[in-house]
This record gives structure tokens, sequence and C-alpha cells, in this order.
């Protein structure tokens, strides 16, 4: 346990760098910079500017730099929030989008495997057709498509809903983000579930849990259902790397001032060190979530951990 | 019953994206001052926008642009994944063990992140498209194909065409590829719905294709702001996108369902 | 024991079970009638697809219906009628009055569960005994089975003992509730010799403790001679013969029965060739009697004066473990750990030994198909190791080898004649592809097929027929020495007897050198001239196939040989 947390911290290290050198260069080789505006500045203000950003030094120095202001914890002054260190932007932008990151997945999770097991219990007869077609028609329907109908509906026509906005993520104001979000993910989720609880059922162990005696509720509820989880755990860590990106799009629909927000807005503004922040953290949930569902996987499924106590013997 | 749904469905769509602008008279990108967000009638097929373009020719000619981004950069991640998976697979041991850190490396990466940032600034060239999303879906093809490699390479028959004195490139090309074909079609189908997705969430920030060139993500997307004038405008596009998605992800389905042995249940 | 005018604890009456498939539907059990008596053991007999296991469970309401049938009969259990029960009524039953063991130990507990957690759930289910008594009368089960230390072992995940072990979890978990009917489908298939033999000694102690009746289906009739109190056979879905033990064993009636006896090889008196079903009837079912031609005994060529064509010298093939935090690797698996020997022209050398004693890597390290870690192997003077890959590629065609499973074995996207004309590509592409096709043809009617199944595609052949096309591509380079490595170990036994008297055929016109290794002693006694017992790497003890199998010198040949179920019906 401990050595795989160790090894994949140490290993996160040459990815996370891998990550913002990747990033540092992609920003600088683009055309365009943070202060280029409409209005031409005078040559002395653009150099001013330039110097309190360090953008005249040589562009290796000023990577060097910056790199040795993130490993001191310091991610820079933000080019366009002139009053705004990136730190306290991401301490204002993370928990937002974390909030609704997290109903989503909850929310995708508990209606997912609902959905599953309805669809393998019913397998071939009607619900699971209905939950299957309903699962296909969401992994189709990009949120961006789903929103604006959803907003249109419920928060335009019906009035019950706020249009958008975040107002501190009082609940009325997180119903349509997380619903949106999440709606792919339940479909998918309940498609893995449905598709392994098959495969579980057919089982020679099912057979034996027949064989004891037991109530199929017992059978489903405590014999397959566990085992035919598994898939889904390790379908967890795409499905938070796609609820990061797809928070970009809800962010920017319902105006949520989270970080997908933030790293559109930076990256059109050339707000260097704003991306490069947004790019460090995102990278470094991944890095940490992935661990997490390992480490929940070796928790539900016994065969992983290897260094078991109990040796094989013999007859 | 999946893939014939699918298979009816996307005949259907390829057929009207590609013969129905034959049938158009009106041009795309003409704008007509006196029909801005007229409802669907017999002139505007599917209405025209806020600015008075007329949706049908829009929205067939954004199809073509979606489908042919779906195509080539789901042949360019089938090319680089098969060939890297088979490899790796393949050989196996330590070359297995760095090919694969080099995909668990970009796995880690936040790719699509990169990838918007690379259309922000390089401009949104569909070639720079094609490469950028191609090289993101590779990933998943490359670890599928490298797992049914390795289950291959133990299968008697590659062992015994081993002992027959078989050369590696010939066992590669004529036992292992063709064994791979079904699983590589199933996932190449999977991949061609998730490419279009990713194209028009793209175009619906701003950054996929741009004007006068359009798609179903950036027509969704100006849809989208201007439901409240022109619902239609959101309507006929986004139809057009979701049903193709299905299309593709029921063929997808029906073929894994017959034809992968790993998912055989 | 007990006899007739007494009611049967089960009686099945003309029971027939019926598959639908997508194109037919396929009849499993076709009016099958049989009793068991209170205490009786009843061996159900039969080979693969015989319906055997279908007939197990439908007793227990365990087929999958659809797409599963049973399309009529009766099966009373204590004088009621299981198959109009209710499910709930069923589930009192199951696991309760009847509980059943099945074949794959390895996958019929919940990998996901501790293993005393599933014996004391069926303790918890029909004795509603509280948690902690559950948990107790667990521990004395798995201490009754034979598992060591269960206290400690109660806490394992099934993954964590071994085949053996979690078989004797499985009989616990079946005998908990002591039930008045075991039924064991093939419990043993899966297991080593030595294995076999103490889980079949279990299963007689358990009887003899409780009184229960037991269903001992499997498919090799030498298990059954010891347990079984009387027999029925299976044909074709079809009941052929029932009869005791003893008789089946000393005058069996039907010639399937027959030919089912004849075909297994024995530790003594072989024929030269051995009987096979085909011989004691035609495929219409009339019956034939074999001619003493036929029955003529074995006698084995002494080879001991030909040169030697393989010498093997301190092979070593280790398997690194890796584990901690960089992967560097802790210890080594040796698979083959130092083994010296040499092979004769002409003659067969036969390798035996349990699963994990190294035998089949030992056979892929001779021919380079595994890296060998050291040692050296000569084959006609010629360093193998030493080759260049292309002089490798050309040795190749004098030494070849026959897997295992018949199924992986052939490229399923080639047809049969590709398959064959393959070898031919390689190394005589010079030769027209007329001049291959006719190869082709030669190759296939050699192994008994006919030339107009060179089109199809493998998976329209059975295992036995695959397994000849396997023989045949190996026989298209003209090799002089093949490694046969459980070459007919996935087959059944009667056209396990028909591959055996092909391979001893071909030797025969061919003058080939066989090394062949397999876990089951009888078949190797009776195809090698010479045998060598491995265990854990090494070669234990090598002499003759003679002096081996009847004066046993090493403490593990000895028991290996004691567990070889004898075949000698039990006195009831």
């Amino acid at each position: 346990m401990l050595n795989l947390v160790v090894k994949r911290l140490l290993w996160g290290i040459p990815v996370l760098w891998l990550v913002l050198t990747l990033t540092f260069f992609l920003l600088r080789a683009a055309p365009g910079g943070p202060f280029d505006q409409e209005r031409e500045l005078p040559a002395e203000v653009e150099k001013l500017i330039a110097a309190k950003y360090q953008l005249n030094q040589p562009i290796v120095q000023q990577y060097g730099h910056y790199l040795k202001s993130v490993i001191q914890g310091d991610l820079g002054p933000s080019f366009q929030y002139v009053d705004y260190s990136i730190n306290e932007l991401i301490t204002l932008g993370l928990p937002v989008s974390l909030k609704l990151g997290f109903y989503a997945l909850l929310l995708a999770l508990l209606l997912g495997i609902g959905l599953g097991m309805v669809a393998a219990l019913y397998a071939n007869k009607w619900p699971d057709s209905v939950a299957m077609i309903t699962a296909v028609i969401g992994i189709s329907t990009p949120n961006f498509v789903i929103a604006p109908m959803l907003i249109m509906w419920l928060a335009v026509n019906w009035q019950w809903l706020p249009v958008g906005g975040w107002s501190g993520g009082h609940w009325s104001y997180l119903v349509l983000p997380v619903i949106t979000l999440s709606l792919p993910y339940i479909a998918a989720i309940a498609r893995l579930v449905r598709g392994s609880l098959l495969e579980i059922l057919n089982q020679p162990f099912i057979r034996t849990a027949k064989a004891k005696g037991l109530s199929q509720k017992a059978m489903i509820f405590k014999h397959a259902l566990r085992p035919s989880l598994l898939p889904v755990i390790s379908y967890l860590g795409p499905a938070a790397v796609g609820l990061m990106t797809g928070s970009v799009v809800i962010e920017q629909i319902f105006g949520i001032p989270g970080m997908g927000r933030y790293f559109v807005q930076g990256a059109l503004n050339r707000d260097y060190t704003l991306v490069l922040g947004v790019v460090l953290v995102i990278g470094l949930m991944m890095l940490l979530f992935n661990l997490l569902v390992d480490l929940l996987y070796r928790l539900i499924d016994p065969r992983i951990d290897q260094n078991s106590p109990l040796s094989v013997g013999n007859g | 019953m999946k893939l014939k749904m699918g298979l009816i469905i996307l005949t259907v769509i390829v057929t009207v994206v590609l013969l129905g602008p034959l049938w158009a008279t009106l041009d795309p990108e003409t704008i007509h001052w006196d029909d801005m967000a007229i409802a669907p009638d017999t002139v505007y097929w599917f209405g025209t926008d806020v600015m008075g373009r007329d949706l049908y020719i829009r929205t067939l000619l954004g199809g073509q642009v979606s489908l042919m981004v779906g195509l080539l950069a789901t042949i360019v991640s089938v090319l680089i994944g098969v060939l890297y998976g088979m490899l790796a697979g393949y050989f196996g041991g330590k070359v297995d063990a760095v090919m694969m850190r080099l995909v668990d490396v970009f796995y880690a990466l936040p790719f699509l992140f990169l990838v918007i940032l690379l259309m922000v600034f390089f401009g949104q060239q569909l070639w720079l498209l094609f490469a950028a999303i191609g090289c993101y879906l590779w990933l998943d093809m490359a670890r599928i194909v490298r797992g049914q490699t390795l289950m291959l390479k133990e299968q008697g028959f590659i062992e015994a065409s081993v002992a027959l004195g078989q050369p590696s490139k010939n066992i590669l090309f004529k036992h292992i590829l063709p064994n791979l074909k079904s699983v590589v079609i199933v996932y190449a189908t999977l991949i061609v719905p998730q490419v279009i997705m990713i194209e028009s969430f793209l175009s619906f920030l701003g950054l996929g294709v741009q004007e006068p060139m359009t798609s179903w993500g950036a027509l969704v997307n100006e849809g989208a702001d201007n439901m409240e004038l022109a619902p239609w405008s959101l309507w006929f596009p986004a139809l057009f996108l979701s049903l193709t998605l299905v299309g593709f992800n029921l063929v997808g389905d029906g073929l894994r369902d017959r034809w992968d042995p790993s998912n055989k249940t | 024991m007990n006899k007739a005018n007494q009611q049967p604890l089960l009686r099945i009456q003309d029971l027939s079970v019926s598959f639908n498939s997508a194109d037919a539907q396929v009849q499993a059990v076709n009016r099958l009638s049989f009793d068991i008596n209170p205490g009786q053991t009843l061996g159900l007999v039969g080979e693969s697809g015989s319906g055997k296991s279908v007939t197990a469970l439908s007793i227990l309401g365990l087929i999958p219906q659809p797409p599963g049938k049973i399309t009529q009969g009766r099966i009373e259990f204590a004088g009621n009628d299981l198959l109009s029960m209710t499910e709930k009524q069923l589930q009192k039953i199951r696991g309760n009055d009847i509980s059943m063991v099945f074949q794959e130990p390895m996958t019929s507990l919940n990998p996901v569960f501790r293993v005393g957690f599933q014996i004391a759930e069926v303790l918890r289910l029909h004795k509603k005994l509280s948690k902690k008594q559950a948990w107790q009368k667990t521990v004395e089960l798995m201490d009754w089975v034979g598992i060591p230390e269960p206290q400690r072992r109660c806490k394992a995940y099934p993954h964590e003992l071994s085949g053996g072990q979690k078989q004797r979890v499985m009989i616990a978990m079946a005998i908990a509730c002591e039930p008045k009917l075991l039924i064991c489908d093939e419990p043993t298939t899966a297991l080593d010799v030595t294995i076999q033999k103490q889980v079949l000694e279990l299963l007689q102690q358990l009887q003899k403790d409780t009184g229960m009746s037991m269903l001992f289906i499997t498919h090799d009739l030498g298990v059954i001679a010891d347990l079984a109190d009387e027999v029925v056979v299976m044909y074709r879905s079809q009941k052929v013969e029932q009869a005791t033990t003893s008789d089946i064993f000393t005058h069996a009636k039907h010639p399937y029965s027959k030919g089912l006896l004849a075909c297994r090889p024995q530790l003594h008196g072989n024929p030269r060739r051995l009987l096979t079903v085909s011989d004691f009837m035609d495929t219409d079912g009339k019956e034939l009697t074999p001619t003493t031609k036929q029955r003529q005994p074995q006698i084995k060529a002494d080879k001991s004066s030909a040169d030697t064509l393989l010498s093997v010298e301190n092979l070593k093939t280790y398997f690194p473990i890796k584990s901690g935090l960089f992967s560097r690797v802790k210890s080594h698996v040796k698979a083959v750990d130092g083994v010296s020997f040499t092979v004769r022209k002409g003659e067969t050398l036969g390798l035996v030994g349990e699963s994990g004693c190294g035998k089949t890597t030992l056979g892929r390290t001779l021919l380079r198909l595994q890296q060998a870690t050291s040692g050296a192997v000569h084959y006609d003077g010629i360093d193998v190791f030493a080759q260049s890959s292309q002089q490798m590629r050309e040795l190749r065609s004098r030494m070849q080898i026959i897997f295992q499973d018949p199924y992986a074995s052939l490229n399923p996207r080639m047809t049969v004649g590709q398959t064959l004309m393959e070898p031919l590509n390689i190394h005589q592409s010079q030769i027209s592809k007329a001049m291959r096709w006719q190869r082709a043809v030669e190759l296939i009617q050699q192994v008994g097929l006919n030339p107009d199944q060179l089109n199809r595609y493998p998976h329209e052949f059975s295992g036995g027929q695959r397994q000849r096309i396997s023989i045949a591509r190996a026989l298209a380079v003209e090799p002089e020495f093949i490694v046969c490595d459980e070459s007919v170990s996935a087959l059944d036994v009667s056209v396990q007897a028909q591959v055996l008297n092909l391979l001893l055929d071909l030797q025969e016109q061919r003058d080939l050198t066989y090394i062949f290794i397999s876990h089951d002693l009888s078949v190797v006694n009776f195809i090698a001239d010479r045998v060598g017992v491995m265990n854990e790497g090494k070669i234990v003890e090598m002499n003759s196939a003679e002096e081996i199998y009847s004066n046993p010198q090493n403490p593990y040949t000895q028991k290996l040989l004691e567990a070889i179920p004898q075949g000698v019906p039990k006195i009831s």
C-alpha cells in the first residue's frame, strides 16, 4: 500500500514537470502576448510592464525563474487580473469546480449503478432496452446541447431554477450544471455496470452461490454486485478527467467562476501564469485522483495485493 | 439489432449530408437581410439563423466537415495506436515496459487542455485539429491492441509459427494483424464519435473550424446563443450531431457484442 | 448396503433436457432414468457433451432457462418432485439437503470474499447459526476437510489458496449442512494426481462418516472404480448401460462401455495400439469385435544403442520476480533448475510431473522458444543456443513442437490448407504453389483427415481433429524430432487414444524422435521408452519406462505412482 503511494508520488514529479514545461514553451511559442491591446501603448510603458513581469529576460531564464518559484509554492502574479496572484485565483476557483465535480460524480455513480443493475437484471426485456437506449442517447448528446435546452425549459420558460451564476454555491444554482455535467457519465456507468454484472452473473461462483441456496436478492447484492463494480472503479479515473474538461464548457455556459472558465479566458488573453497554474493544478488532481482510485481498487479486489501474509500451501 | 439500427442511421445521415447539398438552391454564406431568424418553411427548409443565412445548406456542409474530421482523426489515431500497441505487445519485456510507461505519461497529461491551448495559439487550422485529436485518442487503441497482442502471442498458433521458423515480420503481419482486425474495427468505430464530440466541443468554445467554414459544433454554439430568437438554429444541428453519434455508438456496440472475444458474455 | 425394497433418495425418471441455440435445438439429455438409494454412490460416466453435467444441474434447478428447457420427466427427492417446486422451496433444499461440488475450484469461489465467510454463509442461511457459531463451525469444517491451520486459512481469499485447498473449501461448503445427497461434478479433473487422490480419499471418508449419498460425475472410469457402488454410462445424451461397478469393469455389455474401458492406457499389459471406441462400435452403433491382431501386446524395442540426437547439459531457465519500490528483481522462479539428459535417435522420452514442475518450460527452452538462463542444448552436434537467428530458422525445420490446447494452436483466420502450406512457404518457397498444395493434401491424409477439408476454417473441426491438423503442420517441414507438450491432455479419452496411436504410427513410418511431456503417468507409460520424472524444476529420476513403473527409486516417483487411480472396483 505505502509502496504504491510513494511510487506514484515519485512518478508524479517528472510527469508534472513535463506538463509544466510543455505548456510553458507552448505558451511562449504562441503568437501574441499578454499585453497586446488594440491601442498601441507607449514604448516606455510597454518596457516597464515587460520588466515587471520579467518578459524582457531570455526565455530560458524566465523558465528557470518560474520553475523555482513553483517549487517554492508560488505560481506567480496574474497578467490579467492585476491585483491577484495565481495562488489567490486558484483558491477562489478550485473549490467551486471541486464542488461541481463532486456532486456530478456522486449523481453519476448513484444513477449509473442503479440503471445498470436494472438493465442487467431485466436483460433483453423492456426495462433493459429503455435504459440502454437512454444511455446511448445520453452518451451521444454533448452537454453543450443539453445545457441550453435545460436552461430554455427549466430556467427561462418555467422559471423553476436560475439561468446561471453561482451565488456561493446555493443548491438551486447547482442543480442544472450538475445534471448536465453528469448525464454522459450516468450513461457510461450504466452501460459498464450492465455489461460487467451480466458477465459476473455467468461466472461459476455465482452458480456456487445459487447452489448454496441463496435467494436471488442475496446472490445479486452480496455476491455479484461487488465484483461487478470493479470496472466502474477503474472508470473513475478517466471519468474524473472527463468531468474536469466537461466543466470547462459547463462553467462557460452557466457562468460559474471555476477553474475551467479561468483556463479558457486565460488562454484567450495569453495570461501565461494563469494557464500554467490551472494546468499544474489539474495535472496534480489527476495524479491524486488516479492514486485514490488505485487504492480503492485494492480495497475491493483482494487479488491485487501480492504481499499477503498468507502463503500458498500444498494440498 | 443495434448494429442494424446504427447502420441505418449512419447511412441516412451520410447520404443526406453528402447528397443533400445538390438540392440546395441557396448559398451557405449569403446573408438574406430580409429573412433573419425565419422559422423553417418551404424556402428555408431548416429556417435561417439570426444573420439570415440558410440553415439547411449550412447544417449539411457543417456535417461534411464534422464527418471528415471524425474520419481523418480516427485514421491517424488507429494507425499510431495499432502499430504502437502491436510492437509493444509483440516484443514485450523491456521494450514493452518503456513503451507503455510513455503511454502512462501521456495518459497523465491533461491532454484536452493542451489541445485547447494548441487551437487557441496556432489558429484553427484543420490539419492541426486532426493531428491534435488523433494524437490524443491513439492511447486507448494502443492499450487495447497491446493487450490483444500479448494474448495472441501466447496462443499456440503463434508459437507454432515461431517454431516453424517464421520471421517476426511475417508473424506480425500474417498472424497477429489479421487476428486484431475485429478488435481494431470495433474500437475505431467507437473513436469516431469521440473525435466528432471533441471537434464540436472545441468549435463550441470557438476554437474549432473557423468562418466561413462551419461544423455541427460551431452551429450548435451559434444556435445556443440565439436559442430564444431562433430555437431551430439549435435543434437542427444538434439533432444531426446527436443522431450521428448515436449511429456510431450503436454500430460500435453492435460490432463489439458480435466480435470482441473479451466481451463475450 | 442399502439395496432394494427401500424408497430411493433420488429418483430420476425419463428426464429430457434440451437447449435452444440460434439455429437448432440440441437434445442434451434424452429420457434418462436412474435411482440413488440412501448411502449409495452412483457414478455417472461419459465424455464431454454426453449430458452428464446437465443432468446434475437439472437436479438442483440450476439449468439456465432459457436457453435450457426440461422437456419431460420427473426428478424426485425423498418423494417430492423437485421440478414442480417453486424457487423459494428449492432454495431451502439447495446447500442444505442437496449440495454440489463443481469442477473448477479456481473459479467456483467468489474472489472478493474470504473463504471462511463463504462457508459460514451457508451455515447462517440454513442452520440459522449466529455469526460466531457459524465461524466456529467453519473452522471445524476446514479442519475436517484437512486444511492445515484452519483458523488462519479461514481468513484467506480464494486466490491465496492452492487448487487442492480451494476444492477442499468447496467440499467443506457443500457438506456444511450435512446434506443427504452430495453431487460431485468432475471434482478432481482440474487437479494434479496426488491432490486428486487426497480429495477422493476425503470424499470417501466423509461419506463413511455421514452416511450421505453421492452422485459422482466423471469422464474417467479409473477415478470412479474405488468410489462408486453403481455406474451409469452415458453416450450422446442417453444412458447406454447401468451396472454395479465391478460388473462394468469385468464384463461391460454395451460396446461403448467396452471401448471406454479399453482406450484408457493401463500401467501393464497394453496392446500395441490402444483400442478405441470405434474398434467396438461402428458409426451406426453396431457392435464390432476387435481382432486378435488388434489386441497384440505392446513390445518396446530396445533403442539404447542408437546414436544420441539431443543432449542437454545443466539447463536452467529462471523467471525473475520483481517487487518493491523500484521493481527490482528480488528472486527467481526456478522453472528449470539444472537439467541434463540425452535423447537417442528414434526413441520417445517421456517427461512427467505435476503442474508447475517446469516440464513445459523445459520443452520450450529446448526449442529456444524460451530464453535459457544457462546451460547448453546440442542437437545432432549443433549448439542450439549459439545459432544466429538465420541459422536457427533453418534448424527449426528439423525440430518441431505440438501444443496442448487444440483450440489455440491453429490460426482461426487461416484455412487448414493455408496453415499446412505455411511451413512450406518458409522453408521450401522455391517449389510451386500447386506442389505445395499437393503436399498439404498428402499431409492431411497422413493424419487421417479428408483432403476436402483443406478449405475449411479451424472452428469447423473438433478438438481431436484440430490436434491432428497441428500434427500435420509439424510434419510439413519433415522434422526428425518433435516435442509433444501435453498434446493429448485436452482430449476425451477415446480421442486421446486415437491421437496416441497416430503418433506411434508416424514414429514408425518416419523414424521420428519424441519428447512426450504429460502429467498423465499412464499415457507416458504407454508411449515412452524412457521416462524422466520432474519435480520443482529438476529431473528426480530417469530410467526406462518399465523400470520407473515397476521399481521406482525416488520417493516422489513412488508418491506419484501410488496416486494413480487403480481402476479396481471397490467390493460392496
